[in-house]
């Protein structure tokens, strides 16, 4: 049950995003289309969700004062096979995210709960964690990848929704704002005004 | 000449690091509270991009990349240790980080306490990571262009924070509707800056 919880917090009330306001770095650049958004968001489940468990055995051994180079080269062979992974098996989308899945090792939501979380728990509520983290994150990325490409470009993963709707016949045009990169810094911004005006 | 010209006023402009990329998002939107500290760490990240990223950039062309390893034997010419890229860069940033930190304590206590807690987590600053990894993508062939990359995006992620920073001292004397103050206003104000920004695309010297 308490496992549950950890899995579902990061969701809403915790998220790392709008919430603990981590790991944006990466989150921003990838959304643009909502195919890479689900890779980046698939590839950091998996590397916060294995960093989690891999720190967490690993916590009682590891010397406090080198953990964060030890954390750091753990998540860094985890970023390097799903780097590997992604070149063997979905070529085009990981020349499109280019630096970005590099980056998932700088990217603050793994170190902020290895730091917070894993080094403190046991194996499989940090294992919960994790999970729960990385699909918060991952929301907020299909979230934003479906709002900047529908009306950025017209599509969802290459479909084109708003042609096929006969959209464009009653004058409707592209937004081409919403795939420049700053939009998604204004879309991020309105979703965090939205969920704290729900709270009230 | 005229090509490392280009390349640095493009890294401060044009690809800035923060409104182009959005690298080192996390300690702009947590540090950017005060013009003072704010300065202070845009200063260590320029410094740290700009030790680091030659470094890698030498490791990069005479270690990583395929077949960069036959200055040493002509049978090597077909290793490629690419794979390796991303933990090397990131051990050699975090090795610099620690060595930054303890010259400024022994030399400068003043600068280090003032920096405090931000020259550590440097380390982790996707900026820093990220001067790495671009340089690595775009392939730069000197070593000229690789200190105008590292200094122009040093100097483009100086100015952006503290360009918020003043911005959000102030904000604190403007009424701001409740569920939007603090970390919202700041992504939609980053978001204008980078409307702005974009205006200098195209630019080429």
């Amino acid at each position: 049950m308490r496992n549950w919880k950890l899995i579902t917090m990061p969701f809403d009330k915790e998220n790392p995003i709008t919430v603990q306001v981590l790991g944006i770095c990466s989150c921003l650049a990838v959304t643009a289309q909502l195919k890479p958004a689900l890779v980046m968001a698939v590839s950091v489940t998996v590397v916060v969700a294995l960093a989690n468990l891999i720190i967490s055995i690993m916590r009682k051994s590891i010397p406090p004062r080198i953990r964060i180079i030890v954390q750091l080269v753990v998540v860094s062979t985890l970023v390097v096979l799903v780097d590997l992974f992604l070149k063997a098996f979905v070529y085009d989308v990981s020349k499109q995210l280019s630096v970005f899945v590099g980056l998932i090792i700088t990217n603050c939501i793994v170190m902020g709960r290895l730091e917070a979380f894993a080094m403190t728990n046991p194996p499989l509520p940090s294992l919960c964690d994790g999970i729960g983290n990385g699909l918060g994150y991952g929301i907020i990325l299909v979230a934003l990848g479906t709002v900047r490409e529908l009306f950025g470009s017209g599509t969802l993963l290459g479909y084109p929704v708003m042609e096929k709707i006969g959209a464009y016949n009653i004058g409707y045009e592209n937004n081409g704002l919403m795939i420049m990169p700053p939009m998604a810094l204004i879309l991020v911004g309105l979703i965090i005004w939205l969920q704290r005006s729900r709270k009230g | 000449m005229q090509e490392i010209v280009n390349i640095f006023v493009k890294s401060i402009f044009i690809d800035n690091m923060i409104f182009a990329f959005f690298l080192g998002m996390c300690s702009y939107l947590a540090v950017s509270k005060t013009v003072k500290t704010s300065a202070g760490l845009g200063i260590a990240v320029t410094f740290v991009l700009l030790v680091t990223v030659p470094i890698n950039w030498l490791l990069n062309k005479y270690v990583l990349s395929p077949g960069a390893l036959a200055w040493i034997s002509p049978s090597l010419a077909n290793v490629d240790l690419s794979f390796l890229s991303l933990i090397m860069f990131i051990a050699v940033i975090a090795a610099i980080v620690q060595i930054v930190e303890m010259t400024i304590e022994r030399f400068s206590p003043t600068l280090y306490y003032a920096l405090g807690i931000f020259l550590p987590l440097i380390a982790v600053n996707c900026a820093v990571m990220g001067g790495s990894l671009f340089m690595q993508e775009r392939g730069y062939s000197s070593i000229g262009e690789v200190l105008a990359f590292a200094l122009g995006s040093g100097i483009g992620w100086f100015l952006a924070i503290v360009a918020i920073a003043a911005i959000r001292e102030k904000l604190r004397y403007s009424h701001i509707p409740p569920a939007l103050q603090g970390v919202g206003i700041t992504f939609i104000i980053t978001g204008l800056m980078g409307l702005a920004f974009m205006s200098f695309m195209g630019i080429k010297i």
